[in-house]
């Protein structure tokens, strides 16, 4: 009898509309830059140029800033939260109507399997909106004081590895306390949100409350440290972030920063092991491992250390790594080559270290950029793959002995995104909870995420909270 | 397409398809079991509909509707309660020019004060949608026990919350008795204002057609007077709203039937409808429930 | 506590005392529900078309244990089952025959008989199914009376009570009575999972029906709400995958009840071939307990050959 073999079951391209080139969102409208050079992004699953993007110069990061400045003047910081909620539901119904069109459009641009772009990013991305729509009308019960306040104009800067979602999250809170933002997205996915200012328009957004400018480090760089700007948010690396605090040190920006990680995720020896095994490929191979609270060390209690690894590499025979729009695909392309450089190098220091490197057996395509789900074992602290963050799907895999030996090998980071712990004692988790030093922490769980729920991290991950009433704060005077 | 019983001008020739006006139990729209129905007037005493008049047996059925809603409705996530809530306002939103008929016809408004009555009504819908989510947030804790416990209250909703609907309001008003019992998981039964029940009928035909499970809302037109006492002794009831008893010795005979079995009442005091609500309404539909659970290795 | 002849040394000690087995069954790893369900949820998603669906139709088809439990059965009805079993779409000569024909053990002749030459099994319920409420030595006698009859596959029910109140010793000794009682025959154990409740406890019965002789574990008599799910599918994979790592044996596992449609079959193989492994997309190791979904199977594998949605019309009764 012949092997199971899936056919290929690719979600239509159909769906999406892209457009050959596309200028900058300002004031309502897509407009021509005025200096910068255009750039162009990529599938990374094929190399294939999807469109061309404008560079947003310095010219025309002033020109979004002010437009953001006199819609919030004009319009949106004086508007009462009842309709400010309005316009957020209209988005947030906008984006499910359109969600399978977004989800392709963003496994395009990203190389992210469709299977999260569809069940994971996009019902976050409506539910982020969902949710803050209903504090615009309610910010007196925020706990950010009896009469809080708008900042004024935000600039926002997200990264690559969840696009869309990170619009949302920056996009969302700052709308619905009453602030206009200019936000520019990576530049190697500028797509989804180049669709979302379309969202806006189809929403009758006034203009100027929502910019998308483009482009890379510079533009960025720009629109942090332009004088009209109130508040910084960023999401991305913490060489970035401690740039951008570095920049607006002495002035009134208010900053918050989701910067990196090196989550450690703790499986004791009474872990639910199936589910286990499930959470850690969750943990750290969900979206290739470009997620800034991946687990991506794992410590295993050396009781069950042998059993642990077994299934693990069980387990990571079965994913499917391959076309992101296939919906059977596991794992997608890395976002670019870039980055993926990036996992190589690290990999290879992850060997020539000592650590010992396995990957399951599985073909990669020939075009694009890939990267074989890999495990690292007997990785020590002391080892770079130990303390770096990869930002790729490589697990490096330590062991402990005791929970306080967990714990101690825990925080050993500059890093407190995120942690994960696995057991089946309740007693236990808490204690740990209470020990980790970690923004987040997961408990027979790994990588979940809710409107409700802030996010964020201690340390060198940065600071601010997204999502949540906690969320709301990084955009309110109080 | 929109039906516009009562507006004075009507330069159609074409007769009008008028509609029955049911009571709205467990999701569908029976009669009343007793048979009965009363004329509805307009303000101005012109014939507008007969209603089904509700009766202590269809309450009892309204109440077994609630409780057997209750465990799904409770269990649902709050975001998608929230959305239910919100996919009301939607739906009602498309019904704006009857519901605007409705309520001039039955509170003697001009239709452009009666469309104001119907924005706000909406409004106030999708305001509490946006609690559904929330709620827990503001109104839960967590406490810092001198021990290594992890102690946290959670609010729940209480059951079944029997809604004397206000007799004045009849769309603003009984969404504003409604919603914020609804929004945390509760499950209804309102009995209408009883000379002006007809918007609440409309309401729930949108409830009908919004996701909102089968129910979840229990709208019986009628009298409070004839009702109220059943639903206050009730023993499968857990609250009871009096806000639209305006008789006060009334209001005590139901509080006293209410105490049996310790329902959670809200007494009847003279509300402005068309203000922002608070919390407290919706505060009082909850229980509190507090976790301790021990933190060690 | 009798050992058997299919418990392997490893596990041997295991089932040596009741003392032992209890500490053995309450020391598997725990089963978190909402994990196992995402799991469940997640391999649902998985998309299987052209030529992976065309496979996978023919082989649900042929692990079907075609099912009739009721009270109104007669030799009739029997007879009507058989034939479809054989000729499941007498339009098409290509459609595979079923894996077995499932009846009480009153009938197991008629099917016998009609399935003669066929290579079709006939599979019996026996020891008081669906309860179980009945004395050892009924049960036992109702195993024979299958076994005499013909019946090459017996499905028993455990003590379901006895496996709640914790005395796993007398239930791990019922089997192995009906294991010897069964003789050669194929013996499927159902643990009624929707009266075991908790992931855990259904971990726990696939390991004491194993460790006990089991060749299949079984998730459900059809009489009980919820039968067959996804995810306690997904568990009992899980520990015949385990079982097997221990102890080189294959154990086959059957989901029946509530599984009416090609869609959730498809998911149900998707579920083995990434838990168990392609070992066990076999009938030897795997079967669907249920009867309308055959007709679905045979709808969806002729959609895929003509390209047209058809209807039930087309597709005979059984």
């Amino acid at each position: 009898m012949s092997r199971f073999e899936y056919a290929p079951a690719p979600e239509s391209r159909a769906i999406v509309d892209i457009k050959s080139s596309y200028g900058l969102f300002i004031n309502g409208a897509f407009t021509e830059a005025t200096d910068g050079k255009p750039f162009k992004t990529v599938s990374p699953a094929s190399e294939e140029v999807l469109a061309e993007i404008s560079e947003a110069g310095p010219a025309d990061v002033d020109k979004a800033v002010k437009a953001a400045r006199k819609a919030y003047d004009k319009v949106w910081g004086t508007m009462p939260g009842r309709d400010r909620a309005k316009y957020l539901y209209r988005i947030a119904r906008l984006i499910q109507e359109r969600s399978r069109e977004l989800a392709v459009l963003e496994s395009l641009d990203n190389g992210k399997p469709i299977r999260e772009s569809r069940d994971v990013d996009l019902p976050l991305v409506a539910a982020h909106f969902f949710y803050y729509a209903g504090w615009a009308d309610k910010l007196e019960y925020a706990g950010a004081g009896e009469n809080p306040q708008p900042l004024g104009v935000a600039a926002q800067v997200i990264p690559w590895n969840f696009p869309l979602m990170m619009l949302a999250w920056k996009i969302a809170p700052a709308l619905a306390a009453g602030n206009t933002v200019v936000l520019k997205p990576a530049e190697t996915t500028p797509l989804t949100a180049l669709a979302f200012a379309e969202i806006c328009q189809q929403a009758d957004l006034p203009p100027g409350v929502v910019n998308i400018i483009t482009g890379a480090g510079r533009t960025g760089q720009a629109l942090v440290e332009h004088e009209g700007v109130d508040k910084v948010a960023f999401t991305g690396s913490t060489a970035v972030g401690r740039a951008i605090a570095k920049s607006v040190a002495g002035t009134d920006k208010k900053v918050t920063l989701e910067l990196g990680g090196k989550a450690a995720n703790i499986v004791f020896e009474d872990a639910p092991i199936d589910q286990t095994i499930e959470g850690i490929v969750n943990g750290i191979f969900f979206n290739q491992g470009h997620v800034c609270c991946a687990g991506s060390r794992l410590l295993v209690q050396e009781s069950v250390y042998d059993e642990v690894l077994a299934r693990l590499k069980r387990r990571m025979g079965t994913l499917r790594v391959g076309d992101p729009l296939d919906k059977n695909t596991d794992i997608g392309a890395i976002n670019s080559a870039e980055q993926l450089a990036r996992i190589r190098e690290l990999s290879q220091v992850g060997e020539d270290e000592g650590a010992e490197r396995w990957s399951p057996e599985c073909e990669l395509p020939t075009q694009g950029y890939w990267f074989a789900p890999t495990v690292f074992t007997g990785v020590s602290q002391a080892h770079r793959i130990a303390r770096e963050e990869i930002f790729g799907p490589v697990l490096s895999v330590l062991t402990f002995r005791t929970p306080a030996e967990a714990v101690e090998k825990a925080n050993n980071t500059p890093f407190g995104l995120s942690a994960g712990v696995w057991t089946d004692k309740g007693s236990r988790i808490l204690w740990m909870a209470d020990q980790l030093r970690a923004g987040v922490v997961w408990a027979n769980t790994f990588n979940r995420f809710d409107p409700t729920s802030p996010f964020g991290g201690y340390k060198e991950s940065g600071y601010g909270r997204e999502g949540g009433r906690h969320g709301l704060e990084a955009y309110l005077a109080h | 397409m929109v039906w516009r019983p009562t507006l004075p001008t009507k330069d159609s020739a074409r007769l009008d398809v008028r509609k029955t006006y049911k009571l709205y139990v467990g999701g569908a729209f029976p009669r009343s079991e007793s048979g009965r129905s009363y004329v509805v007037n307009n303000a101005r005493g012109k014939f507008l509909a007969n209603a089904s008049q509700a009766s202590r047996k269809d309450a009892r059925d309204a109440v077994v509707a609630a409780r057997k809603a209750f465990g799904g409705w409770s269990g649902k996530t709050a975001y998608n309660r929230g959305q239910v809530l919100y996919r009301i306002a939607e739906v009602m939103e498309g019904r704006h020019e009857q519901f605007s008929a409705e309520v001039a016809a039955a509170e003697g408004l001009s239709i452009s004060k009666a469309r104001a009555v119907v924005d706000a009504a909406i409004d106030r819908w999708v305001w509490y949608a946006g609690w559904a989510d929330k709620l827990a947030q503001v109104v839960g804790s967590s406490n810092p026990v001198a021990g290594p416990y992890f102690d946290f209250s959670l609010p729940e909703a209480t059951g079944v919350v029997a809604v004397l609907a206000p007799q004045d309001s009849s769309l603003l008003g009984l969404t504003s008795v409604i919603a914020p019992a609804i929004v945390s998981g509760n499950t209804v039964v309102a009995v209408t204002s009883f000379e002006r029940p007809l918007p609440a009928v409309t309401l729930g035909e949108v409830m009908a057609t919004s996701d909102l499970p089968g129910g979840v809302v229990n709208i019986l037109t009628g009298s409070a007077s004839e009702i109220g006492p059943w639903l206050a002794g009730h023993l499968d009831v857990n609250a009871i709203d009096l806000a639209g008893v305006t008789d006060p010795e009334e209001a005590t005979a139901l509080e006293v039937a209410a105490a049996e079995n310790l329902k959670r009442v809200r007494r009847p005091v003279d509300e402005d409808w068309t203000e922002s609500p608070g919390l407290s309404r919706l505060t009082q539909y909850l229980e509190l429930k507090t976790v301790w659970h021990p933190i060690g290795v | 506590m009798t050992t058997t002849d299919t418990g392997v040394d490893s596990l041997a000690d295991v089932t040596s005392s009741e003392d032992r087995l209890r500490r053995f069954l309450l020391g598997l790893p725990g089963v978190d529900q909402v994990g196992a369900e995402a799991r469940a949820a997640t391999l649902s998603t998985r998309s299987i078309k052209t030529t992976a669906k065309a496979y996978a139709l023919d082989l649900a088809i042929q692990m079907i244990d075609l099912t009739t439990l009721e009270g109104q059965d007669t030799p009739g009805k029997v007879r009507a089952l058989c034939s479809k079993a054989k000729r499941p779409d007498p339009a098409d000569p290509t459609a595979p025959q079923v894996a077995a024909v499932c009846v009480y053990p009153d009938l197991v002749a008629t099917a016998k008989y009609e399935l003669r030459g066929s290579g079709i099994n006939v599979a019996s319920v026996a020891t008081a199914f669906p309860s179980g409420r009945s004395s050892l030595a009924i049960k036992v006698q109702d195993t024979q009376d299958a076994v005499a009859a013909g019946a090459d596959e017996v499905d028993m029910v455990i003590d379901r009570g006895a496996f709640l109140s914790g005395r796993y010793g007398l239930v791990f000794d019922e089997i192995a009575a009906i294991r010897e009682a069964a003789g050669d025959a194929h013996l499927k154990v159902i643990l009624e999972t929707g009266e075991l409740v908790t992931y855990d406890n259904v971990r726990r019965a696939s390991w004491l029906a194993m460790l006990a002789g089991a060749d299949f574990i079984k998730t459900s008599t059809g009489k009980v709400s919820p039968a067959a799910t996804l995810p306690v599918t997904l568990v009992m994979l899980e520990a015949v995958r385990d079982y097997h790592e221990a102890t080189g044996l294959h154990i086959g596992v059957k989901p029946a009840g509530g599984i009416r449609t090609a869609k959730d079959a498809i998911k149900y193989l998707v579920t083995v071939n990434e838990t168990a492994g392609p070992d066990w997309l076999d009938p030897e190791l795997f079967r669907f307990g249920a009867s309308s979904l055959l007709n679905d199977l045979l709808m969806q594998r002729t959609k895929l050959a003509t390209g047209n949605y058809p209807g039930p019309d087309y597709f005979t009764l059984d």
